[in-house]
Protein backbone atom coordinates (compact mmCIF):
# COMPACT_ATOMS: atom_id res chain seq x y z
CA UNK A 1 0.00 0.00 0.00
CA UNK A 2 1.33 3.59 -0.71
CA UNK A 3 0.83 6.16 1.44
CA UNK A 4 2.06 8.60 -0.53
CA UNK A 5 -1.38 10.09 -0.87
CA UNK A 6 -2.32 9.95 2.95
CA UNK A 7 0.99 11.50 4.32
CA UNK A 8 2.72 14.67 4.10
CA UNK A 9 5.89 14.82 5.51
CA UNK A 10 8.04 17.32 5.86
CA UNK A 11 11.27 17.51 7.35
CA UNK A 12 14.62 20.07 8.02
CA UNK A 13 17.79 19.59 10.07
CA UNK A 14 20.07 22.17 11.10
CA UNK A 15 24.07 22.64 13.07
CA UNK A 16 22.41 25.29 14.85
CA UNK A 17 24.14 28.50 15.53
CA UNK A 18 26.85 27.11 17.71
CA UNK A 19 28.39 24.02 16.26
CA UNK A 20 30.36 23.41 13.09
CA UNK A 21 28.79 20.09 11.94
CA UNK A 22 25.41 18.40 11.97
CA UNK A 23 25.60 14.58 14.13
CA UNK A 24 21.80 14.85 13.92
CA UNK A 25 20.38 12.24 10.81
CA UNK A 26 17.10 12.40 9.37
CA UNK A 27 15.54 10.45 6.71
CA UNK A 28 11.82 9.14 5.20
CA UNK A 29 9.93 6.93 3.09
CA UNK A 30 6.62 8.62 2.26
CA UNK A 31 5.16 5.43 0.46
CA UNK A 32 6.13 3.30 3.42
CA UNK A 33 5.08 5.54 6.01
CA UNK A 34 8.23 5.38 7.66
CA UNK A 35 10.66 8.21 9.19
CA UNK A 36 13.28 7.78 11.62
CA UNK A 37 15.00 10.76 13.74
CA UNK A 38 18.41 10.35 15.02
CA UNK A 39 20.82 12.40 17.45
CA UNK A 40 23.84 11.40 17.64
CA UNK A 41 26.93 11.59 20.17
CA UNK A 42 30.55 10.95 20.48
CA UNK A 43 33.79 12.75 20.03
CA UNK A 44 35.35 14.20 17.02
CA UNK A 45 32.58 12.54 14.00
CA UNK A 46 31.58 9.59 15.52
CA UNK A 47 28.40 11.47 16.82
CA UNK A 48 27.18 11.75 13.04
CA UNK A 49 28.35 7.90 12.04
CA UNK A 50 26.38 6.70 14.52
CA UNK A 51 22.96 8.74 13.76
CA UNK A 52 23.69 8.54 9.60
CA UNK A 53 24.19 4.61 10.69
CA UNK A 54 21.29 4.40 12.68
CA UNK A 55 18.81 6.14 9.80
CA UNK A 56 20.56 4.12 7.24
CA UNK A 57 20.29 0.76 8.44
CA UNK A 58 16.55 0.94 10.12
CA UNK A 59 15.35 2.82 6.47
CA UNK A 60 17.08 0.24 4.39
CA UNK A 61 16.24 -2.87 6.36
CA UNK A 62 11.96 -1.77 6.56
CA UNK A 63 12.08 -0.79 3.06
CA UNK A 64 13.21 -4.33 2.42
CA UNK A 65 10.67 -6.00 4.75
CA UNK A 66 7.97 -3.96 3.82
CA UNK A 67 8.19 -5.06 0.23
CA UNK A 68 6.64 -8.32 1.56
CA UNK A 69 5.47 -7.98 4.83
CA UNK A 70 2.22 -6.22 6.16
CA UNK A 71 2.96 -4.13 9.46
CA UNK A 72 -0.74 -4.35 10.87
CA UNK A 73 -0.82 -8.45 10.44
CA UNK A 74 -0.81 -10.14 14.03
CA UNK A 75 1.97 -12.66 13.95
CA UNK A 76 0.17 -16.09 15.57
CA UNK A 77 2.87 -17.06 17.55
CA UNK A 78 4.21 -13.77 19.83
CA UNK A 79 0.00 -12.28 19.23
CA UNK A 80 1.97 -9.03 18.39
CA UNK A 81 1.62 -6.33 15.40
CA UNK A 82 4.10 -7.34 12.94
CA UNK A 83 4.93 -3.70 13.04
CA UNK A 84 6.42 -3.70 16.44
CA UNK A 85 8.37 -7.08 15.50
CA UNK A 86 9.76 -5.19 12.16
CA UNK A 87 11.12 -2.44 14.55
CA UNK A 88 12.29 -4.24 17.50
CA UNK A 89 14.10 -6.14 14.86
CA UNK A 90 15.71 -3.29 13.21
CA UNK A 91 16.36 -1.35 15.71
CA UNK A 92 18.43 -4.29 17.50
CA UNK A 93 20.57 -4.53 14.27
CA UNK A 94 21.13 -0.89 13.91
CA UNK A 95 22.60 -1.20 17.94
CA UNK A 96 24.32 -4.48 16.46
CA UNK A 97 26.19 -2.19 13.94
CA UNK A 98 26.79 1.03 15.74
CA UNK A 99 28.04 -1.26 18.90
CA UNK A 100 30.35 -3.20 16.49
CA UNK A 101 31.82 -0.36 14.68
CA UNK A 102 32.53 1.22 17.70
CA UNK A 103 34.36 -1.26 19.26
CA UNK A 104 36.35 -2.11 16.18
CA UNK A 105 37.45 1.52 15.18
CA UNK A 106 39.49 3.40 18.34
CA UNK A 107 38.00 6.71 16.37
CA UNK A 108 34.33 5.81 17.15
CA UNK A 109 34.61 4.11 20.49
CA UNK A 110 31.96 5.12 22.91
CA UNK A 111 30.00 6.78 19.83
CA UNK A 112 25.73 6.70 20.23
CA UNK A 113 22.39 7.90 19.04
CA UNK A 114 18.72 8.58 20.07
CA UNK A 115 16.42 7.28 17.88
CA UNK A 116 12.91 7.83 17.12
CA UNK A 117 11.09 5.95 14.75
CA UNK A 118 7.58 6.26 13.25
CA UNK A 119 5.80 3.49 11.34
CA UNK A 120 2.36 4.39 9.51
CA UNK A 121 -0.24 1.80 8.49
CA UNK A 122 -3.54 1.18 8.74
CA UNK A 123 -4.89 4.08 10.50
CA UNK A 124 -1.94 3.70 13.28
CA UNK A 125 1.29 4.55 14.03
CA UNK A 126 3.76 2.50 15.98
CA UNK A 127 6.04 4.27 17.84
CA UNK A 128 9.76 2.88 18.98
CA UNK A 129 11.69 5.46 20.60
CA UNK A 130 15.23 5.68 22.84
CA UNK A 131 16.95 8.29 24.54
CA UNK A 132 15.20 12.01 24.68
CA UNK A 133 14.42 12.70 20.82
CA UNK A 134 11.04 13.06 21.12
CA UNK A 135 7.60 12.71 18.81
CA UNK A 136 4.84 15.48 19.19
CA UNK A 137 1.36 15.31 18.02
CA UNK A 138 -0.96 18.14 17.20
CA UNK A 139 -4.56 17.14 17.39
CA UNK A 140 -7.48 19.76 16.52
CA UNK A 141 -5.89 22.78 19.51
CA UNK A 142 -4.24 20.23 21.71
CA UNK A 143 -0.16 20.05 21.70
CA UNK A 144 1.28 17.52 23.63
CA UNK A 145 4.08 15.21 23.71
CA UNK A 146 3.28 11.36 23.07
CA UNK A 147 6.94 9.82 23.88
CA UNK A 148 8.63 9.79 27.40
CA UNK A 149 12.35 10.87 27.26
CA UNK A 150 14.84 8.10 28.67
CA UNK A 151 17.30 10.90 30.39
CA UNK A 152 17.82 11.65 34.24
CA UNK A 153 15.59 14.77 33.87
CA UNK A 154 12.74 12.87 32.73
CA UNK A 155 13.50 10.23 36.31
CA UNK A 156 14.02 13.06 38.31
CA UNK A 157 10.32 14.38 36.98
CA UNK A 158 8.63 10.84 37.66
CA UNK A 159 10.72 10.52 41.25
CA UNK A 160 9.07 13.94 42.21
CA UNK A 161 12.59 15.52 42.75
CA UNK A 162 11.80 17.87 40.16
CA UNK A 163 8.47 19.46 38.94
CA UNK A 164 7.97 19.61 34.68
CA UNK A 165 8.48 23.75 35.24
CA UNK A 166 11.69 22.89 38.05
CA UNK A 167 13.23 21.21 34.80
CA UNK A 168 13.55 23.88 32.54
CA UNK A 169 16.22 25.19 35.20
CA UNK A 170 18.08 22.40 35.72
CA UNK A 171 22.01 21.78 34.78
CA UNK A 172 21.80 18.36 33.78
CA UNK A 173 19.96 18.21 30.59
CA UNK A 174 20.89 16.19 27.50
CA UNK A 175 21.57 12.91 29.99
CA UNK A 176 20.11 10.13 28.33
CA UNK A 177 19.93 7.08 29.91
CA UNK A 178 19.63 4.78 27.49
CA UNK A 179 21.23 4.99 23.64
CA UNK A 180 21.67 2.76 21.17
CA UNK A 181 25.30 1.45 20.02
CA UNK A 182 26.48 2.15 23.69
CA UNK A 183 25.98 -1.52 24.86
CA UNK A 184 25.37 -5.14 23.59
CA UNK A 185 21.83 -4.78 23.61
CA UNK A 186 19.02 -2.10 23.55
CA UNK A 187 15.59 -2.07 23.91
CA UNK A 188 13.73 0.58 22.54
CA UNK A 189 10.37 1.63 23.74
CA UNK A 190 7.46 0.79 21.26
CA UNK A 191 3.83 1.59 21.29
CA UNK A 192 0.98 2.16 18.99
CA UNK A 193 -1.35 4.74 18.73
CA UNK A 194 -4.53 5.62 16.08
CA UNK A 195 -4.08 8.43 14.01
CA UNK A 196 -7.07 10.68 12.55
CA UNK A 197 -7.11 12.83 9.59
CA UNK A 198 -5.97 16.51 10.59
CA UNK A 199 -3.52 14.59 13.13
CA UNK A 200 0.24 16.99 12.83
CA UNK A 201 3.01 14.63 13.94
CA UNK A 202 6.04 16.02 14.67
CA UNK A 203 9.81 14.43 15.52
CA UNK A 204 12.50 16.18 17.22
CA UNK A 205 15.86 16.41 18.02
CA UNK A 206 16.98 18.22 21.95
CA UNK A 207 18.09 20.44 19.70
CA UNK A 208 14.30 22.27 19.80
CA UNK A 209 13.05 20.52 22.34
CA UNK A 210 15.53 22.24 24.72
CA UNK A 211 15.98 25.70 22.88
CA UNK A 212 11.88 26.05 22.14
CA UNK A 213 9.15 25.60 24.66
CA UNK A 214 6.15 23.45 24.19
CA UNK A 215 3.63 26.26 23.86
CA UNK A 216 5.67 27.58 20.83
CA UNK A 217 6.23 24.81 18.83
CA UNK A 218 2.48 24.13 19.25
CA UNK A 219 1.59 27.48 18.26
CA UNK A 220 3.84 27.26 15.55
CA UNK A 221 2.66 23.69 14.04
CA UNK A 222 -1.42 25.42 14.70
CA UNK A 223 -0.63 28.67 12.77
CA UNK A 224 1.48 27.06 10.02
CA UNK A 225 -0.26 23.53 9.48
CA UNK A 226 -1.26 24.30 6.23
CA UNK A 227 2.63 25.02 4.83
CA UNK A 228 4.64 21.89 6.26
CA UNK A 229 7.88 22.70 4.66
CA UNK A 230 7.50 26.54 5.97
CA UNK A 231 6.40 24.81 9.56
CA UNK A 232 9.69 23.03 9.68
CA UNK A 233 11.51 25.22 8.55
CA UNK A 234 9.97 28.35 11.13
CA UNK A 235 10.56 25.75 14.45
CA UNK A 236 14.28 25.12 13.16
CA UNK A 237 14.65 28.94 12.59
CA UNK A 238 12.70 29.55 16.47
CA UNK A 239 15.23 27.19 17.43
CA UNK A 240 18.32 29.48 15.81
CA UNK A 241 16.97 32.75 17.14
CA UNK A 242 16.69 31.16 20.80
CA UNK A 243 20.42 30.71 20.91
CA UNK A 244 20.88 27.36 18.82
CA UNK A 245 23.00 25.64 21.04
CA UNK A 246 22.48 22.26 19.66
CA UNK A 247 21.68 20.30 15.99
CA UNK A 248 18.36 21.17 15.46
CA UNK A 249 16.29 18.32 13.62
CA UNK A 250 12.48 17.98 12.96
CA UNK A 251 10.35 15.79 10.94
CA UNK A 252 6.52 16.96 10.36
CA UNK A 253 3.87 14.25 9.37
CA UNK A 254 0.56 15.26 8.29
CA UNK A 255 -2.69 12.78 8.25
CA UNK A 256 -4.08 13.99 5.10
CA UNK A 257 -6.88 11.37 4.62
CA UNK A 258 -7.46 7.81 6.08
CA UNK A 259 -5.49 4.87 5.02
CA UNK A 260 -7.29 1.71 6.43
CA UNK A 261 -5.29 -1.46 5.28
CA UNK A 262 -7.12 -4.09 3.11
CA UNK A 263 -9.00 -6.45 4.92
CA UNK A 264 -10.43 -9.46 4.93
CA UNK A 265 -11.77 -11.39 1.73
CA UNK A 266 -10.75 -8.95 -1.23
CA UNK A 267 -7.31 -8.46 0.63
CA UNK A 268 -7.17 -12.45 1.05
CA UNK A 269 -8.08 -13.10 -2.54
CA UNK A 270 -5.61 -10.82 -3.60
CA UNK A 271 -2.92 -12.17 -1.19
CA UNK A 272 -3.66 -15.20 -2.65
CA UNK A 273 -2.72 -14.39 -6.24
CA UNK A 274 0.18 -12.44 -5.57
CA UNK B 1 31.53 22.67 41.35
CA UNK B 2 29.02 24.40 43.20
CA UNK B 3 30.07 25.44 46.71
CA UNK B 4 28.46 27.04 50.25
CA UNK B 5 29.70 29.96 51.73
CA UNK B 6 28.66 30.03 55.38
CA UNK B 7 28.87 33.69 56.95
CA UNK B 8 26.96 35.01 60.52
CA UNK B 9 26.15 38.71 60.23
CA UNK B 10 27.96 39.13 57.32
CA UNK B 11 31.21 37.98 58.46
CA UNK B 12 32.14 34.55 56.33
CA UNK B 13 33.28 32.02 58.10
CA UNK B 14 33.73 28.84 55.74
CA UNK B 15 33.70 27.66 52.17
CA UNK B 16 32.26 24.61 51.49
CA UNK B 17 32.75 23.07 48.10
CA UNK B 18 29.09 20.40 47.42
CA UNK B 19 31.35 17.34 46.62
CA UNK B 20 29.67 14.34 48.22
CA UNK B 21 26.31 13.90 47.07
CA UNK B 22 24.71 14.24 50.64
CA UNK B 23 25.89 16.77 52.44
CA UNK B 24 24.21 16.93 55.84
CA UNK B 25 24.04 20.09 57.70
CA UNK B 26 23.53 20.19 61.57
CA UNK B 27 24.37 20.66 65.46
CA UNK B 28 25.65 17.26 65.82
CA UNK B 29 29.48 16.55 65.68
CA UNK B 30 28.55 13.75 63.01
CA UNK B 31 26.90 16.48 60.23
CA UNK B 32 29.44 17.30 56.90
CA UNK B 33 28.69 21.18 58.26
CA UNK B 34 28.63 21.30 61.52
CA UNK B 35 26.68 24.72 62.86
CA UNK B 36 27.40 24.59 67.07
CA UNK B 37 24.46 26.81 67.96
CA UNK B 38 21.07 26.01 70.01
CA UNK B 39 18.74 26.88 66.73
CA UNK B 40 20.04 24.79 64.51
CA UNK B 41 18.80 21.20 65.56
CA UNK B 42 21.08 18.00 65.77
CA UNK B 43 19.97 17.22 62.08
CA UNK B 44 18.64 20.23 60.79
CA UNK B 45 19.09 19.66 56.61
CA UNK B 46 20.66 17.87 53.75
CA UNK B 47 21.72 18.87 50.54
CA UNK B 48 21.89 16.46 47.81
CA UNK B 49 23.72 16.86 44.97
CA UNK B 50 22.95 15.08 41.33
CA UNK B 51 26.27 16.03 39.28
CA UNK B 52 25.29 19.92 38.58
CA UNK B 53 22.08 20.13 40.69
CA UNK B 54 21.41 20.92 44.47
CA UNK B 55 18.71 20.23 46.10
CA UNK B 56 18.37 21.32 49.83
CA UNK B 57 15.87 19.38 52.04
CA UNK B 58 15.22 20.21 55.54
CA UNK B 59 15.18 17.62 57.74
CA UNK B 60 12.36 18.41 60.19
CA UNK B 61 14.48 20.65 62.35
CA UNK B 62 12.72 22.14 64.95
CA UNK B 63 13.09 26.01 63.88
CA UNK B 64 12.74 25.12 60.15
CA UNK B 65 15.46 25.99 57.13
CA UNK B 66 14.62 29.35 54.99
CA UNK B 67 15.65 30.01 51.71
CA UNK B 68 15.89 33.48 50.10
CA UNK B 69 13.55 34.46 53.67
CA UNK B 70 11.03 31.53 52.75
CA UNK B 71 10.75 28.79 55.00
CA UNK B 72 11.34 25.43 52.35
CA UNK B 73 10.73 22.11 53.34
CA UNK B 74 12.23 21.34 49.89
CA UNK B 75 14.32 23.25 47.38
CA UNK B 76 15.94 23.42 43.89
CA UNK B 77 18.95 25.19 44.36
CA UNK B 78 19.56 28.19 42.19
CA UNK B 79 23.21 30.35 42.30
CA UNK B 80 23.38 32.59 44.74
CA UNK B 81 20.11 31.53 46.68
CA UNK B 82 20.58 32.38 50.74
CA UNK B 83 20.17 29.75 52.87
CA UNK B 84 19.02 31.11 56.74
CA UNK B 85 19.23 28.37 59.79
CA UNK B 86 19.47 30.09 62.82
CA UNK B 87 21.70 33.14 62.97
CA UNK B 88 23.99 31.79 60.17
CA UNK B 89 23.83 32.24 56.19
CA UNK B 90 24.82 29.73 53.77
CA UNK B 91 24.94 31.10 50.05
CA UNK B 92 24.89 28.81 47.30
CA UNK B 93 27.07 29.39 44.54
CA UNK B 94 26.69 27.39 41.64
CA UNK B 95 30.04 27.33 39.66
CA UNK B 96 31.47 25.78 36.67
CA UNK B 97 34.71 23.86 36.48
CA UNK B 98 37.47 25.47 35.30
CA UNK B 99 38.84 24.44 31.57
CA UNK B 100 36.84 26.33 28.83
CA UNK B 101 37.57 23.96 26.66
CA UNK B 102 34.56 21.93 27.99
CA UNK B 103 32.38 24.44 28.17
CA UNK B 104 32.03 23.88 24.01
CA UNK B 105 30.58 20.70 24.85
CA UNK B 106 28.07 21.14 27.44
CA UNK B 107 24.88 21.01 25.35
CA UNK B 108 25.95 17.40 23.84
CA UNK B 109 23.99 14.68 24.60
CA UNK B 110 25.98 12.32 26.76
CA UNK B 111 24.52 9.06 27.98
CA UNK B 112 24.15 8.03 31.58
CA UNK B 113 24.86 4.60 32.63
CA UNK B 114 24.11 3.74 36.02
CA UNK B 115 26.68 3.72 38.50
CA UNK B 116 27.98 6.66 36.97
CA UNK B 117 26.22 9.33 39.42
CA UNK B 118 28.00 7.98 42.32
CA UNK B 119 31.42 8.51 41.01
CA UNK B 120 33.20 11.69 41.89
CA UNK B 121 33.43 13.87 38.95
CA UNK B 122 36.95 12.42 37.88
CA UNK B 123 38.05 11.34 34.03
CA UNK B 124 36.55 8.35 33.87
CA UNK B 125 36.53 5.82 30.93
CA UNK B 126 34.31 6.09 29.80
CA UNK B 127 31.07 8.75 28.06
CA UNK B 128 29.50 9.84 30.99
CA UNK B 129 32.59 11.93 33.09
CA UNK B 130 32.36 13.95 30.40
CA UNK B 131 28.74 14.27 30.67
CA UNK B 132 29.27 15.34 34.84
CA UNK B 133 32.17 17.84 33.65
CA UNK B 134 30.84 19.52 30.76
CA UNK B 135 27.38 20.14 32.82
CA UNK B 136 28.50 21.62 35.25
CA UNK B 137 30.56 24.45 33.24
CA UNK B 138 27.09 25.41 31.52
CA UNK B 139 25.08 26.16 34.97
CA UNK B 140 22.60 27.37 31.68
CA UNK B 141 19.97 28.80 33.96
CA UNK B 142 18.17 30.78 31.05
CA UNK B 143 16.16 34.14 32.91
CA UNK B 144 13.20 33.94 33.88
CA UNK B 145 10.72 31.90 31.92
CA UNK B 146 7.10 32.74 31.37
CA UNK B 147 4.53 30.64 32.95
CA UNK B 148 3.29 27.64 30.92
CA UNK B 149 0.39 29.17 29.71
CA UNK B 150 -2.63 27.57 28.35
CA UNK B 151 -2.96 26.21 25.26
CA UNK B 152 -6.24 26.46 22.44
CA UNK B 153 -8.46 29.06 22.28
CA UNK B 154 -11.47 28.72 20.37
CA UNK B 155 -10.94 28.92 16.42
CA UNK B 156 -13.27 30.66 14.34
CA UNK B 157 -13.20 30.26 11.05
CA UNK B 158 -14.52 31.38 7.67
CA UNK B 159 -14.41 35.36 9.10
CA UNK B 160 -11.25 37.14 8.60
CA UNK B 161 -9.14 36.86 11.84
CA UNK B 162 -5.68 38.09 13.44
CA UNK B 163 -4.30 36.13 15.81
CA UNK B 164 -5.34 32.54 14.96
CA UNK B 165 -2.54 30.91 16.92
CA UNK B 166 -3.68 30.51 20.86
CA UNK B 167 -1.45 30.96 24.01
CA UNK B 168 0.40 34.19 24.93
CA UNK B 169 3.94 34.48 24.26
CA UNK B 170 5.63 33.14 27.20
CA UNK B 171 9.86 33.82 26.49
CA UNK B 172 11.90 30.52 25.81
CA UNK B 173 12.64 28.84 28.87
CA UNK B 174 16.38 27.46 27.73
CA UNK B 175 17.18 30.82 26.21
CA UNK B 176 20.87 31.34 27.50
CA UNK B 177 20.94 35.02 27.12
CA UNK B 178 17.82 36.89 26.38
CA UNK B 179 17.69 37.97 22.60
CA UNK B 180 18.25 41.89 21.65
CA UNK B 181 15.01 43.08 22.67
CA UNK B 182 12.86 43.56 19.65
CA UNK B 183 10.92 46.83 19.28
CA UNK B 184 7.07 46.80 19.87
CA UNK B 185 5.17 46.10 17.06
CA UNK B 186 1.58 46.84 15.85
CA UNK B 187 -1.24 46.29 13.12
CA UNK B 188 -4.10 48.34 12.71
CA UNK B 189 -7.12 46.98 9.75
CA UNK B 190 -7.79 49.72 7.79
CA UNK B 191 -10.77 48.32 5.68
CA UNK B 192 -13.82 45.56 6.73
CA UNK B 193 -15.98 45.81 9.60
CA UNK B 194 -13.39 45.70 11.85
CA UNK B 195 -11.09 48.98 10.60
CA UNK B 196 -9.45 50.83 12.95
CA UNK B 197 -9.15 48.00 15.35
CA UNK B 198 -5.28 47.59 16.71
CA UNK B 199 -3.77 44.47 17.70
CA UNK B 200 0.15 44.62 19.12
CA UNK B 201 2.36 41.98 17.81
CA UNK B 202 3.33 40.11 20.82
CA UNK B 203 3.51 36.63 19.98
CA UNK B 204 6.44 34.94 18.00
CA UNK B 205 3.68 33.91 15.08
CA UNK B 206 0.88 35.44 14.35
CA UNK B 207 -1.11 34.32 11.70
CA UNK B 208 -3.55 36.60 9.39
CA UNK B 209 -6.25 36.01 6.91
CA UNK B 210 -9.23 33.43 6.18
CA UNK B 211 -7.46 29.43 6.29
CA UNK B 212 -7.99 27.53 3.23
CA UNK B 213 -8.17 30.91 1.52
CA UNK B 214 -4.95 32.87 1.88
CA UNK B 215 -3.03 32.72 4.95
CA UNK B 216 0.01 34.47 5.96
CA UNK B 217 2.18 34.64 9.69
CA UNK B 218 3.80 37.64 10.70
CA UNK B 219 7.27 35.97 12.80
CA UNK B 220 8.89 37.97 15.50
CA UNK B 221 12.42 37.28 15.34
CA UNK B 222 15.82 39.34 17.21
CA UNK B 223 16.08 41.08 13.64
CA UNK B 224 12.69 42.19 13.46
CA UNK B 225 9.24 40.99 12.04
CA UNK B 226 8.79 39.02 9.08
CA UNK B 227 5.68 38.20 6.89
CA UNK B 228 5.62 34.64 5.43
CA UNK B 229 2.71 33.20 3.04
CA UNK B 230 1.57 30.27 3.97
CA UNK B 231 -1.21 29.20 1.91
CA UNK B 232 -3.40 30.19 -0.67
CA UNK B 233 -3.11 30.93 -4.72
CA UNK B 234 -2.16 34.62 -3.63
CA UNK B 235 0.94 36.15 -2.26
CA UNK B 236 0.07 38.77 0.04
CA UNK B 237 0.97 42.19 -1.09
CA UNK B 238 3.01 44.35 0.91
CA UNK B 239 3.07 48.30 -0.11
CA UNK B 240 1.28 47.30 -3.20
CA UNK B 241 3.57 44.53 -4.79
CA UNK B 242 3.05 40.95 -3.71
CA UNK B 243 5.83 39.62 -2.00
CA UNK B 244 8.23 36.22 -2.63
CA UNK B 245 7.87 32.72 -1.30
CA UNK B 246 10.48 33.63 1.25
CA UNK B 247 10.32 35.82 4.49
CA UNK B 248 9.52 39.33 3.96
CA UNK B 249 11.04 41.95 6.51
CA UNK B 250 8.21 44.71 7.52
CA UNK B 251 9.56 48.14 7.69
CA UNK B 252 7.57 50.91 9.98
CA UNK B 253 4.01 51.73 8.22
CA UNK B 254 4.25 48.84 5.63
CA UNK B 255 0.38 48.31 4.19
CA UNK B 256 -0.26 44.68 3.90
CA UNK B 257 -3.17 43.86 1.65
CA UNK B 258 -4.49 39.90 2.19
CA UNK B 259 -7.77 38.40 2.19
CA UNK B 260 -8.85 41.38 0.69
CA UNK B 261 -8.18 43.25 4.21
CA UNK B 262 -5.82 45.87 4.39
CA UNK B 263 -3.39 46.48 7.43
CA UNK B 264 -0.59 48.59 8.54
CA UNK B 265 2.24 47.34 10.24
CA UNK B 266 3.76 50.50 12.31
CA UNK B 267 6.36 50.07 15.10
CA UNK B 268 5.19 51.50 18.33
CA UNK B 269 6.45 54.90 19.31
Amino acid sequence: MNLRQALEIASHTDPGMVRSHNEDSVASIAEKGLVVLADGMGGYNAGEVASGMATTVITTELRQLLEDHRPHEVDPQSGRKAAMKMLQEQVAKANTSIYQAAQSQPQYAGMGTTLVVALFYDNKMMVAHIGDSRLYRLRGDAFGQVTKDHSLLQEQIDAGVLTKEQAKYSSNKNLVTRALGIDPAVEAEIHEYDTQPGDIYLLCSDGLSDMVNDEDIGMALQALGANLNLAAQQLVQMANDNGGRDNVSVILIKILREYAAGNGLVSKIFRWFR
Amino acid sequence: MAKLILSMDGLVLKEIPLSKERTTIGRKPHNDIQIDNLAVSGEHAVIVTILADSFLEDLGSTNGTFVNGKTVKKHFLQSNDVIELGKYKLKYISEGLPGAAKAADFEKTMVLRPGAMRKPPEPQPHVASGAAQGHSVSAGIGPAAGAPAAVGSPRTSGDTQIGMAAAPAAAPAAAPAPAPPVRRAMLQLLSGANAGRELELTKPLTTLGKPAVQVAVITRRPQGFFITHVEGANKPIVNGKAIELQAHALNDHDIIELAGVKVEFFFKP
